[in-house]
């Protein structure tokens, strides 16, 4: 059971660490990286499998559904977006000439 | 079976762990491609631990949107072309506000009508016998309300970058109308969590967030949808997270706090980048005329692509400017096809990003990473701008916003101030362009009218391939 004051430090300090995740990114990982966290907030798919398990009257579990329904729209569509433009950052090759990117 | 609920609750543990870790790799380039691996991993873990939870009913049901919900989006999403990445990353997180806000929905009315069971076994009877706190009730009608908002507000965002909805919506009085929708929708929660909980008024106070959502949305303009897009990543983590305390789930409370947060700072960073403040951005908009635009001394002056091509394969250094038109016209490969020819040729050429390239922070490195430019010769704004005075030719293709010198020289202008790639101080630049036209934001160019400055007219994949064949017939 997480209440009150608990549930306050874990928010502080979650908050913290998504700052800090960011805080120190390269503007070319801006647009990936943005989609990366939309994929993990479709762990919102937990909560509404819960939703819909518990709900009792019809009304519950039609929009149960919903939720289940757009919860894996979320996080399916954000992982195969996020991976297909992770993908493309490839190692820079040698005829780069920098070779910075190894 | 009491251990089952430790064992899930252990599973949420671990995909916490790895949607952190896997956050973590994602910010470097060199791990990032792990990265989504391991926050995929975590999400696999904590959508099978949820099955093994004990007392959850309509399984059934619950498999079949599974399946269907990821299986659409599966499909729409391996076959989206890069450029429409900003629009789909728009939509999928419009699906997890909606599913923050149905989560809320059916906490709601379960409130309100039968017995509840929560995690922990304590049970809400409708009669009001052990009725739901001030607090949960609370935490579930603001993460719904900031769930329905950023669904609707997403689904704009995304019918406008598709291009289904290219005009602005405005009308007189649109901001006192958006506040009223807000308050109202505010004093329904009000009534809601003041333990009010009919099945109409929950009804009504959705549609009022949706409205608000799209209401709010409506007006503001394409070149500010990134940001909006940003705002609303952010908000669909936040009402995640308000929902998990809810649901008592931890998983859901770290997950969505954490992209609450990095998503904010995201878009303060992007705003930034576009020098407008984010309350520019939701209640301001471009003036509509953008001040009409205020003539600019001298003219366009075109130059052939034979000539271009020459002015660049003599030079030393050649700074290649993209920006979103290239992208839309398909010309980035020929145009990393350009610059292979000149580097065979000896000259230093690099690619230089503004931060807003494309459509978001990024989108332009990944749209050129996609043609295979490694990413050493990419430069961002700080790297490239103190080098363009010792750069032989710029050129510009694409872009227009981000290279106008307006934004340093003219105060009245809407752009004034935002930081711009200092193109013109190039000892000659080319500009691609289609036509004689104004941008994106309908703003006049000062840079196609200086001294230095050579338009070659013509579809940019057009005129790179121009380019390139007058590159290679350059050596007989």
């Amino acid at each position: 059971m997480i209440d009150g004051f608990l549930a306050l430090y874990i928010f502080m300090l979650a908050a913290f660490t998504g700052y800090e995740i960011i805080a120190r990114v390269p503007v070319i990982l801006h647009t990936p990286l943005m989609s990366g966290s939309n994929f993990v907030h479709g762990i919102v798919l937990v909560g509404a499998m819960v939703a819909l398990g518990r709900a009792q009257t019809p009304f519950g579990i039609a929009v149960g559904f919903l939720g289940v329904l757009l919860g894996a729209g979320n996080a399916a569509g954000g992982y195969v977006v996020t991976a297909r433009m992770l993908q493309m950052f490839k190692a820079s090759r040698p005829a780069g000439g920098g070779g910075e990117g190894r | 079976m009491a251990w089952l609920p430790t064992l899930v609750k252990a599973c949420y543990f671990l995909a916490a762990l790895l949607f952190i870790l896997g956050l973590k790799r994602m910010s470097s380039p060199r791990t990032a491609r792990g990265g989504i691996a391991w926050a995929g991993a975590g999400m696999l873990l904590a959508t099978l631990a949820t099955f093994a939870l004990p007392g959850l009913q309509h399984r059934g049901p619950m498999l079949a949107a599974l399946a269907l919900g990821t299986a659409v989006a599966w499909w729409s999403g391996r076959r989206v072309a890069m450029t429409a990445m900003p629009q789909m990353v728009a939509l999928y997180n419009g699906l997890g506000g909606g599913a923050a806000a149905a989560i809320g929905a059916v906490e709601l009315a379960g409130f309100a009508g039968a017995t509840v069971t929560l995690l922990d076994g304590s049970a809400f009877t409708a009669s009001g016998v052990e009725a739901p706190g001030t607090v949960p009730l609370a935490l579930a009608v603001l993460g719904a309300l900031i769930g329905a908002v950023s669904f609707a507000g997403s689904l704009v965002a995304f019918a406008k970058l598709q291009g289904w909805l290219d005009r602005r919506l405005v009308f007189p009085g649109q901001r006192a109308a958006n506040l009223l929708v807000l308050l109202a929708a505010l004093a329904l929660g009000a009534v809601l969590i003041g333990g009010q909980l009919a099945l109409p008024s929950i009804t009504a106070f959705f549609a009022l967030a949706l409205a608000f959502g799209l209401l709010m949305t409506l007006p503001i303009g394409g070149a500010d949808m990134p940001v909006v897009i940003s705002l609303y990543n952010a908000c669909t983590g936040l009402a995640v997270a308000l929902e998990g305390f809810v649901l008592q789930n931890e998983a859901m409370i770290i997950a969505g706090t954490v992209v609450g947060a990095a998503g904010s700072l995201l878009t303060q960073l992007m705003a930034k980048a576009m020098n407008r403040s984010l309350a520019n951005v939701l209640f301001g908009g471009f003036a509509a005329a953008a001040g009409g635009g205020r003539a600019i001394a001298g003219s366009q002056k075109p130059i052939e692509a034979a000539d271009a091509a020459a002015m660049m394969a003599y030079a030393e250094r050649v700074a290649i400017v993209p920006g979103y038109g290239m992208a839309v016209a398909q010309a980035q490969h020929k145009v990393w096809e350009l610059a292979r020819l000149l580097r065979e040729r000896g000259v230093k050429v690099r690619f230089a990003i503004h931060p807003v390239a494309g459509r978001m922070p990024g989108h332009m490195n990944v749209l050129l990473a996609e043609a295979g430019v490694p990413y050493d010769l990419i430069a961002d704004m700080d790297d490239i701008n103190p080098e363009f005075p010792v750069t032989d030719v710029a050129l510009v293709i694409g872009a227009n916003d981000v290279v106008n010198p307006l934004a340093k020289t003219d105060p009245a202008s809407p752009i004034y101030g935002m930081p711009i790639l200092d193109v013109a101080a190039a000892k000659q630049v080319i500009v691609i362009k289609r036509g004689r036209g104004t941008g994106f934001a309908g703003i006049e160019n000062a840079l196609f009218y200086a001294d230095n400055a050579r338009l070659l007219y013509g579809d940019g994949q057009a005129a790179a391939a121009e380019l390139v064949a007058a590159l290679k017939s350059l050596d007989g």
